[in-house]
This record gives structure tokens, sequence and C-alpha cells, in this order.
């Protein structure tokens, strides 16, 4: 790979889903139909239109999909807002695989597995979930703790209902912030929830989700009788290269476009906690 | 070795830009900086230090990548890279051609920025020992010589002459095609050059202590309380960045032209309050964190990665251009030595 790799290929949005009031989930493929290069889960992708911007984005879709790219994305700045308003149809420019990805052929390889996510932090841990569905042999049994505002913004939620629960020696907790009419699951905070699961301390887990929920979780999970170097999370930053040069997501010696956005929370530690 | 006198030295210049095209110090509106060698340019090849370094001629403070047609939800894209043509970098100090190593550390590394390399690949330099460096340089402390910067060809001045030593290749063939010199006595060089020694040996950051500066102190020199002091001033203008010579930090721009959008990348500085915004969020939100950053980076982080090579050249413009006096060299007293 060259700096090529600064110079993007077109994409074409070929399927929209509205999956809460502020998360969409886009379908990307090449003009002629085919994925635009091969990625392994946790790793990341830069879509761009131009004269709006270019950003980064976890790929949500998992690399055992061999027909398309898709990309959970809420709506909270400039290029997210403009796909949000975009059709079906709409060309973006596309580049990478970027970062190191989630450790699945070693690390969690035959490993009990435990999911943590909060809100839109589903989207980088459904590219992980559904390769370890897609090979089930390879590793245990899977518990999935998931939480967002409200009923409405659970990610993902037809896929979870209707396959994630089904799946053998799959788990799946959902909680909700707030009491809401029509749910009748659990309700609370994730880390909360977490602590109330009391889920076996064998497993290998992953969190994501907006930082204070990331912290909090860290520490019930220590609470359990986790330590440190069985919890992994994959962090977000400003990117513009995604290949350590422009060193906007540089972070003590690491740049987490390439070095992460996957760590371990005891190499974390080792890090000036400016993320 | 081979030499001139500068009195003629206007007939080199003509003679090197008929060959390749000549990139060295200009005058121009009161500032001297790097500029191609044209007819009727003002060039000031005596002049320490230009204002910018000579990071621009790799990587130009903005630089064109790509073109877009967009119609409708379609999108065309078109590489608008430029190619590079061979060409002389004339003029290039110690400090400025130790830049272009740390540089080449960041964009050379895999994947290589073939935007970058097509201009190293271009580029032969010709250096200049500095007869006479300024109470602002400390670039011995960054393991610069500045009487024997080793480009392609070594020039140094010794009284109304120039000579020219060639170092690599490249540099010998260049040398062999340029009629306007005549031979040259190594020994005068030799004596100029101890003499620069001897000078730099009195400047007064020669001394400069960095011991403290090593990966393993990372996180004690990230949370001493200095910070604070040192950054209080900062006005966050990025001055000290743009006048950096290993300063390489980029953003990746779009702007709408008649017919399509270009994309571009120009320079960016890590001082500025948007370089690390993301929409919901700003991990450096204070003046101090940024400052912080720089200096960790230069200092800390870079080396970490690159055995121990900092990113610093002591070419001391950060000392000459902030409005505040702030610069690397208060940061050095402060937390370099050993306590």
């Amino acid at each position: 790979m060259t700096n090529e790799a600064l110079i993007p290929v077109v994409g074409v949005i070929t399927d929209i889903r509205k999956d809460t009031p502020d998360v969409k989930t886009f379908r990307v493929v090449t003009p002629d139909g085919k994925k635009a290069f091969e990625h392994m889960p946790g790793q990341c992708a830069m879509l761009s239109i131009p004269g709006v911007g270019e950003a980064m984005f976890s790929i949500t879709s998992s690399p055992t999909n061999t027909e398309f790219m898709e990309f959970s994305i809420k709506k909270c700045g400039c290029v997210t807002s403009w796909l949000h308003s975009c059709e079906v149809g709409q060309m973006v420019t596309i580049r990478g695989p970027y970062g190191n990805g989630f450790p699945v052929e070693t690390a969690f390889k035959g490993k009990n597995m435990l999911f943590i996510a909060g809100g839109i932090g589903l989207a980088p841990l459904r590219s992980v979930i559904n390769y370890v569905r897609a090979h089930r042999e390879d590793y245990g049994t899977v518990d999935i703790v998931y939480g967002s505002r409200s009923m409405d913004d659970l990610v993902d939620f037809k896929e979870i209902e209707e396959e994630w629960k089904n799946e053998k020696d799959f788990n799946v907790f959902l909680t909700i912030d707030r009491e809401q009419e029509g749910w009748d699951g659990h309700v609370g905070f994730v880390p909360a929830y977490v602590k109330e699961v009391n889920i076996p301390t064998d497993r290998t887990a992953i969190l994501c989700g907006p930082p204070i929920m990331i912290k909090f979780t860290l520490q019930a999970l220590l609470e359990l009788g986790f330590n440190k170097e069985q919890v992994y999370t994959t962090l977000e930053f400003r990117m513009k290269c995604g290949v350590g040069k422009c060193g906007r997501c540089n972070v003590g010696n690491k740049y987490i476009c390439k070095d992460g956005p996957v760590f371990r929370m005891d190499q974390l530690e080792e890090l000036p906690s400016e993320y | 070795m081979k030499k001139i006198a500068i009195s003629n030295i206007e007939k080199l210049y003509n003679e090197i830009s008929s060959l390749q095209e000549l990139y060295l110090p200009v005058k121009k509106a009161g500032a001297t900086n790097f500029a191609k060698y044209e007819n009727g340019v003002d060039v000031d090849i005596k002049s320490l230090q230009t204002v910018k370094s000579a990071k621009d001629l790799f990587f130009p403070q903005s630089e064109d990548m790509i073109d877009f047609k967009v119609s409708g939800k379609n999108i065309e894209i078109k590489d608008a890279r430029a190619q590079s043509n061979p060409f002389v970098l004339f003029g290039v100090r110690g400090c400025d051609l130790k830049s272009f190593e740390v540089l080449d550390k960041v964009f050379l590394q895999e994947p290589v920025d073939t935007m970058y390399k097509s201009k190293r690949d271009a580029v032969t330099v010709i250096t200049l020992a500095c007869n006479n460096p300024e109470s602002s340089c400390f670039c011995k402390v960054f393991g610069v010589d500045p009487a024997n910067p080793k480009g392609d060809i070594q020039a140094t001045i010794v009284g109304e002459e120039m000579f020219f030593e060639p170092l690599t290749d490249k540099g010998s063939e260049l040398l062999s095609k340029l009629t306007t010199l005549e031979d040259g006595d190594e020994k005068a060089v030799e004596s100029e050059k101890k003499e620069i020694s001897q000078k730099v040996e009195k400047l007064p950051f020669v001394n400069l202590d960095l011991s403290n500066f090593k990966g393993e102190n990372l996180m004690e020199l990230f949370d001493r309380p200095e910070w604070e002091e040192l950054s209080k001033a900062c006005l966050g203008c990025g001055t000290c960045t743009f006048v950096c010579p290993t300063c390489q930090c980029f953003d990746i721009r779009d702007f709408e032209t008649n017919d399509g959008v270009k994309r571009f990348r120009c320079w960016d500085s890590c001082m500025y309050s948007e370089f690390t915004k993301m929409a919901a969020e700003n991990p450096r939100k204070t003046q101090m964190q940024r400052y912080r950053q720089r200096f960790m980076h230069k200092l800390v982080y870079f080396p970490a990665n690159n055995g121990g090579e900092y990113s610093c050249v002591g070419c001391g413009r950060c000392v000459k251009k902030c409005p505040q006096s702030l610069n690397i060299v208060k940061v050095i007293k402060k937390l370099g030595g050993k306590n």
C-alpha cells in the first residue's frame, strides 16, 4: 500500500435503513456491485462526499458478508448529517481498511465472549458479533449486554431480536435508561446491569460506547473480578489520513488510526488519558 | 573540491538552472525564503536562515490531490497529484538537512507517501556550512554539525569564495557538469570548519540537557505541573508549527471549483483548537493540552517510535518567531534535565 491510500474509490449507497431516530445504516458497494475492499472486524473506512468532507467510520458489517459493506452512522456532524439527508443511488468515496481490528483470529479464538455496548457503540461490535456467528465453532458462549437511552434508540433491533437471540449459546441482555411504554425488558444503565447479570469472569470482554459508559462499565467488570488484560475497547478520534502521518490521532506514542482503534484496557493505561 | 568567487556566483546559478530547476534563498518583501531561481530575483545565499524551512519543497504548504467531478448523485475521481521534475535545492543549512531525515521517518515509512517521495527522489541538495551561527541556534544539541552538513554536495564559504565538495553520486554527477567552477584547495575549507566548530561551542543554548526525555518517562513528563506555566501565554497562533522544519501534521480539505471539487492537503497545527475536534467531543480542550502535545510529540513520543531520534533539529525558528516568546528551549530547560 502506498499513499494511493489517500486516494479513494467511488462507492454507491444501495440501501439506507433507518435504525433509530438519529441512526441510519448505509449499504455501500462499488459501481460494479462489489465490496470496495476486504476488512477485519473492528477496522474502519474513510467515507467522503466531495465538498462536504471525509470522516472515519467503523465498518459495521462482518467481513463474512461477501456482498456489501454496511455502516451504521449516527447523525451528529457535517458529514453524518449530509449522509442522513441523501438517498439510495448516491455516490460517495471510500478508502480503507484502516486500523488493527479486533484479534478475532488470535486472542479471541476459543474464548467465551462478552460484548457490552451503549447506543451507537454497537456499530463496531456488530461486525465482530456477526463474524463470531459465521465462525461459531471457533468461539464459546457469547453474552451481549446492550443498552440505549430508549427502545427507539437500540440499533439493529430487528437483527438482535430475530437472529442473535436465536443463536445457540448466545445470551442477549437489553436495557434502556428509563421506563417506556411498550418496553417490558430491563430498565437501568449498562454498568449496573452488567453487575446485575453477574457474567462469569472467564469471558473476553469488548466494550464500546460513550466514554462515561466505558469508564463505569470497566469499573463494574473489575469489581466482578475481571482483569484489564481481558477487556478490549475501540477508540474514536478525529482522523484525516488513516495511516499515521497527518498527526491528528496521535496520543502518547500511538496513532489511533494505525496502532488502534482497538486497544486492551491495560495497554490504554500506558497512554496519556487524552482520548 | 571545486570553488567559485562569490562575485561570480550568478553565473553558477544560471548554469545550474539551465540544467535543472534551482531553488535557493531569495529575498522578497524583506523576508528570505526558498524560491525558484529566475532572472531578477534577489538571491540571499548568505542569509543564515530562511523564515520558513525548506520542508516546503517536499511537503508544500498546500498540495492538490484529487479533482472530483460531481453531477447529481454521481462522482468521478481524477488523480490531481503533480509529477516532480529533478531539481536542485541550494543553500540548505545543517539543521534543515537534518529535518529531512525526520520527515523521511514519517513520510517514507510504510505506507510510503508518494507525494513526498517523488519530490525527495527528485532533489539534489547542496548544503551550506554556517559561518556564523546565531545565538538562537542549538542544532548541536540534536546532533547536527553546522560546519559539516552532509548533502549531495557540501558548500562552504571561505572569505570571498565558495567551495564545493561532492558527497554522493548524485552530487558528483551535478558537480561534474558545472563548468563555471574551478579547482579549489581543501586546506582553506578545513580551517573554516574548525573555526565554525569553535563558534558553536560558545553559543548560549549549546548545553541544553535532554537526558530526561525518554520513553520510560512518558507518563511522568505528561503529568508534570510545569506545563500550565509553560503554556500560559500561548495564543494558539500556530506560527511555531508553520516555521518548524519538522512539524508535519496536515489536513485534507475540499473546495468547490467552477466545475467540481478539488481535494488538497495542507499544513495543519496541533496548536489549533479544532485540530482534534469531533462533532461531539474534543479530547484536547485547553491550549495547555495542545501545547503539551506539540512538545511531548517532538521530545518524547517521536523518539519513542524512532530509535531515540528527536523531532527537533535546533534551528531556533520558534525561538525567533513566537509572538509570546514561548519556545522549545524553555520546555527543554524546564523538563529536560535530571532534577
